[in-house]
């Protein structure tokens, strides 16, 4: 069980950084996984091209919870177009773990809705992630 | 505080002999497999039937006129005529082959509801159907502007009959439930449902995706006017399912796809129905599934329905007493006695989804998320669940198993400090 549910994951969701809300975002944008309900929403505050500050919140399982709180970190300081680059493999990367193609869509939700709210589009495609 | 008597009718070593998935490790561990709700394993007469019909039968169906095709023929349709007995239908006319429950319900969807419902016609559901006992109605009742209302459960997950009397109306003219829920185990009295909605002249459909497999049915005793349920949840094949209904509906009611082998004349201005059931049969059928759907019914009598309602009665009563004493979990759905062998849970803390991961590192599979029942999880006020489900191949041990699974669940997220 090591592997999958490390120390770090079980951390970040126990202990989510950066949980919260931002009142005054410059973007905002939410998304869930129906078919186990996980739920994340992402609020960036933007200033020149720079991620200033992000704050996530949502329900989910660890690995979503844990991902969402583990990228708001990566990002935080990061330029927009720097966030926009980030990839499936970056996440898969950061989070550590071997997940099988079940869970894989539960590390991925934060991302998928970071990079439609940085692209300000309606909603993004699973394969379209980069 | 042991208040099962753990035994069984079953010679649950036996059974487990002729189903060989169960004899393998997973993650390196002896495989247990409690998510038969979603689809059963088959055993090796069911697997072996299909193998011998395309080794040595298969031909088409109904057209041929050489040997080879006439006993495929033969094959397929004794295949009905034991479906026929297994759920106690009057005549195999009435039994259609489709490829699941699903299609089944679109079927009466299509060519009853459709055609025969008019504006302002109410559809009784209940809270706790599964999606495909849902969408159907929904997607006629947009077409034709039907109303659809709901059963209400209680807390516990049973349905509330005390409303009956108002929620069935003149206007009603179906009411489709489910035999058994998919999620809280409910096993629903239809007799009352029937009753009451006869009286009024609509008609009851059953979704017997989780009873047919389970519990002993007869329609004919039972009085319900459709049935739709699926093979592969009761040790056949996929891509095999059934609808029973009574034959002067089905007669009634126009065809649902066109094609091949559903009409008895085609003319370039039209064409004649052919007769029951190949009206509602287009096109070439499932025919090794359905053979092998006829091997599984054979193979579950052989058994007795009643004994393996049994047995899942007694692992979901010891299952639930032992997650009943686990610390922060919680079970939807009625005590043992009113359900079959299925139980969800939900742990404090962990989501369903987590919980499963891990138990599939110890060889376990079980079910997490919503299992299609979304406005069910809604109305609980859950997301997900986790879900444990029995068949006539699962054991005490297998119970034990899922529990110390659980304890390795709960010491990961747990963990001190
Ligand atoms: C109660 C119930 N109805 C309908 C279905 C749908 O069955 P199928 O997917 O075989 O069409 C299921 C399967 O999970 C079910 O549990």
């Amino acid at each position: 069980m090591e592997d999958l549910y490390r120390e770090i994951i079980l951390d970040h969701y126990e202990n989510p950084r950066n949980y919260g809300e931002l009142p005054d975002a410059d973007i905002s944008y939410e998304d869930d996984n129906p078919l186990c309900g996980d739920r994340i929403r992402m609020d960036l505050k933007v200033q020149d091209g720079r991620i200033v500050d992000v704050r996530f919140s949502g329900k989910g399982c660890a690995i979503s919870q844990a991902s969402a709180s583990m990228l708001t970190e990566r990002i935080k300081g990061a330029t927009v177009e720097e966030a926009r680059r980030l990839t499936r493999e970056d996440i898969l990367e950061m989070l550590g773990i071997p997940l099988g193609p079940a869970r894989i869509k539960c590390a991925l939700l934060s991302l998928k809705v970071l990079k439609a709210g940085l692209y300000g589009l309606p909603k993004i495609d699973w394969d379209e992630l980069g | 505080m042991k208040s099962v008597g753990l035994r069984t009718e079953l010679n649950v070593e036996r059974i487990r002999a002729d189903f060989p998935i169960l004899h393998q490790a997973i993650h390196g561990k002896p495989l247990v497999f409690l998510d038969s709700a979603a689809s059963s394993q088959k055993p090796i007469p069911v697997i072996e039937a299909m193998n011998e019909y395309y080794r040595t039968t298969h031909a088409n169906v109904h057209r041929g006129v050489y040997q080879l095709s006439e006993q495929a023929t033969a094959l397929y349709e004794e295949a009905r005529r034991k479906i026929a007995a297994f759920i106690g239908a009057a005549s195999p006319k009435e039994i259609i082959f489709t490829r699941n429950t699903t299609e089944a319900i679109n079927l009466v969807a299509y060519a009853w509801a459709r055609p025969f419902l008019r504006e302002g016609d109410e559809i009784l559901l209940t809270e706790m159907e599964h999606h495909s006992n849902l969408v159907p109605w929904f997607l006629v009742a947009q077409e034709k502007g039907l109303r659809i209302r709901y059963i209400p459960i209680t807390d516990e997950g049973r349905l509330r009959l005390d409303l009956l009397d108002t929620l069935i109306t003149e206007r009603t003219r179906l009411v489709a439930v489910t035999m058994m829920s998919n999620v809280l185990g409910t096993i629903n009295p239809l007799r009352p449902i029937i009753e009451k909605a006869h009286a009024v002249g609509a008609m009851v459909l059953i979704d017997g995706a989780q009873g047919v497999p389970h519990i002993p049915v007869n329609v004919q005793e039972l009085g319900g006017d459709f049935l739709a349920f699926s093979g592969h949840k009761m040790c056949g094949p996929t891509g095999i399912g059934v609808l029973w209904g009574r034959r002067e509906l089905l007669e009634a009611m126009p065809p649902f796809l066109g094609g091949g082998d559903m009409i008895r004349r085609v003319t370039l201005e039209g064409a004649e129905w052919n007769e029951l059931p190949y009206k509602f049969e287009a096109g070439t059928p499932a025919i090794a599934e359905a053979i092998g759907l006829g091997v599984a019914v054979d193979y579950l009598s052989r058994i007795g329905l009643e004994a393996i309602h049994h047995h899942e009665q007694m692992l979901v009563t010891y299952a639930m007493e032992r997650l009943s004493e686990f610390p922060g979990i919680r079970i939807v759905g009625p005590p043992p006695a009113e359900r079959g062998g299925v139980v969800a849970f939900v742990m404090d803390r962990v989501h369903p989804h987590d919980i499963a991961t891990i138990l599939d590192r110890e060889g376990i599979c079980i079910r997490a998320g919503h299992h299609c029942a979304m406005p069910l999880h809604e109305r609980l006020g859950l997301t997900a669940t986790a879900r444990a489900s029995f068949y006539l191949y699962n054991t005490i041990e297998e119970v034990d198993r899922l529990i110390e699974g659980l304890e390795i669940v709960r010491k990961t997220f747990h963990r001190a400090g």
